[in-house]
């Protein structure tokens, strides 16, 4: 169980993506595991053959637990499927039975494209025919295998993830996939989980008995949840809020207990980014246009990169730099509560992309469809409330990180320049750092970096 | 486009961008952005969708006559019947 944010002490197994047998590389997302905050995408840290499921779905266990065996490529040992960053527990694989040779055909090399299709179309990649060079599984092998609907995955019906059933993992063997239970496609599982639909309770009418969507919502009733199913969901929510504002709460109060932080403002003059903001728009359909908080984000970063006393993070009594800017971003969720996902090298990136992926991770994050590396590996933060008319926000920094961006409103105020006053758009920026790492002149420069790059909208 | 399919458009656009939100008791001169609390990203994404439905080419100057629902449904149905 990876440690998916610093506040996280333990996490729940709500689905696993692959099964013993399946080949994955590193990267690839092979579960879903519930925390205090959202359902979070788990990406495997290595490439290799997935041996084991040790933690079954509806499992609560501590950060560091062991999820999965992967057998590395040449390798004879099954390894843990991504420890815990800082873990120093025994590794429980070494006590676990030695799990039995996986059945079916060994699979062909597939691309992760290919295998994100299967996936979808909840197809077994084990059991395609692959028509492709080397007898390899091409995207048609697996829309053919999903046409003919004879290729349910060998998945054991899983309990609901609302099911009550943690159980500490050394009972999991006797857990273990049983023959004859019905099997349920991926999309069955999530739909049955969406609507409160017990999936012991469902007959399949899918080949081999096997469960489908069409079964899922037959058994909620005509494709609309019961109002039993819909109330639960409605608490849930409301539990979800308060486990999350819990969770901030123990980090924020942990940050302002051990961070010393100090803090900085400026003013930076929008007036270039702006209009060439507006004229670079003008000529661009809705879906390509920028809006502000791009160049924002993009400058925060292009200055971190300058000033990389910043860019990092404060372990062990000593700054660590990181190498490069992984930008944090406050995303605030409809209902309440926030999660900052990292956007990935932001200073590398252009600004259409910036863009996208800004939009992309705002609709996951309210979604709840974050992956792990995300919420872990921002190196900086930045919280945007201009769109909340505020002039600015003085935050509080996400340890282990050592400095958090604030931007206010862009608006127009009067401005004097060359003995003249005029009305121009500014924005209020400000800086929270931390003390232990650096002094309130390193993060002047920052600021002062990050204006003048305001400056030059064209080379953001 | 008559006023009322305007209004319905605009609706439509917004309850996709806030799901769950209520849509059908939108005071006609509160600010949108306000009430719905939406960021400039999700106010993009409006745009975008009510300019697919409506094909519609919607620049970022008209974007202040988007700011009430009184003002969209002017907006939008003044620009039909051109």
């Amino acid at each position: 169980m990876p440690v998916l944010g610093a506040d996280m002490d333990e996490g729940t197994v709500l689905e696993w993506m692959v099964k013993p047998g399946d080949e994955v590389h590193k990267g690839d997302v092979i579960a879903v595991v519930d925390t205090a905050k959202s359902a979070i995408e788990v990406e495997s840290f290595s490439t290799g053959t997935i041996e084991q499921l040790v933690v079954g779905v509806g499992e609560t266990v501590p950060v560091g637990t062991v999820l999965a065996l992967i057998t590395e490529p040449g390798g004879e040992r099954a390894k843990p499927a991504r420890a815990a960053p800082a873990a120093a527990r025994t590794p429980r694989e070494l006590a676990e039975p030695e799990p039995t040779a996986p059945a079916g055909p060994a699979p062909h090399p597939v691309s992760p494209v290919i295998r994100h299709r299967a996936h979808e179309l909840g197809i077994d990649l084990a059991a395609v025919h692959g028509t492709g060079r080397a007898g390899a599984v091409t995207r048609a092998d697996v829309e053919r295998a999903a046409v003919a609907l004879h290729q349910v995955p060998e998945q054991p019906a899983a309990p609901s993830p609302a099911a009550p059933a943690p159980r500490h993992p050394r009972s999991r063997p006797e857990a273990e996939p049983r023959a004859g239970r019905a099997r349920v496609t991926p999309r069955a599982r999530r739909i049955a989980a969406e609507l409160g639909v017990d999936l012991a309770a469902v007959t399949g009418t899918g080949p081999a008995g096997a469960v489908r969507e069409a079964d899922i919502r037959q058994a909620a009733g005509a494709g609309t949840p019961a109002p039993a199913a819909a109330a639960s969901a409605a608490r849930s929510a409301a539990e979800r809020n308060q486990s999350m504002r819990q969770a901030i709460a123990r980090l924020m109060a942990r940050s302002k207990r051990e961070i010393p932080h100090y803090y900085v403002t400026n003013t930076a003059d929008m007036t270039q980014s702006m209009s060439w903001l507006h004229d670079r728009n003008r000529e661009l359909e809705v879906s390509q246009r920028l809006v502000p908080a791009a160049l924002l984000l993009k400058a925060a970063a292009l200055a971190a990169r300058q000033v990389a006393e910043l860019n990092g993070y404060w372990v062990d009594g000593a700054f660590r730099p990181a190498e490069a800017v992984h930008l944090g971003v406050a995303i605030s969720l409809r209902g309440g509560g926030l999660l900052t996902p990292a956007i990935h090298d932001v200073a590398s990136l252009e600004l259409g992309d910036l863009m996208a992926r800004m939009r992309d991770l705002v609709a996951r994050a309210r979604s709840g469809r974050l992956r792990g590396s995300e919420l872990t590996d921002a190196t900086i933060t930045v919280t945007n409330l201009g769109d909340q008319g505020v002039e600015s926000v003085y935050g509080v920094i996400y340890p282990p990180q050592v400095a958090l961006v604030g931007f206010g409103r862009i608006t127009e105020r009067p401005v004097a320049a060359g003995g003249l006053v005029g009305a121009r758009p500014v924005v209020t920026t400000t800086l929270a750092a931390d003390h232990r790492a650096t002094d309130g002149y390193t993060g002047a420069r920052y600021l002062t970096a990050m204006s003048d790059l305001l400056q030059r909208p064209e080379e953001l | 486009m008559t006023p009322d399919l305007a209004e319905a458009a605009i609706k439509e656009a917004l309850g996709q961008v806030t799901p769950g939100a209520d849509t059908t008791a939108i005071d006609a001169d509160a600010d949108l952005r306000d009430t719905l609390e939406l960021d400039s990203l999700d106010f993009l994404r409006f745009v975008e969708i009510l300019s697919e439905r409506t094909d519609e080419r919607i620049d970022e100057d008209d974007y202040p006559q988007l700011a009430t629902m009184s003002s969209a449904v002017k907006f939008l149905a003044g620009r039909a019947s051109r």
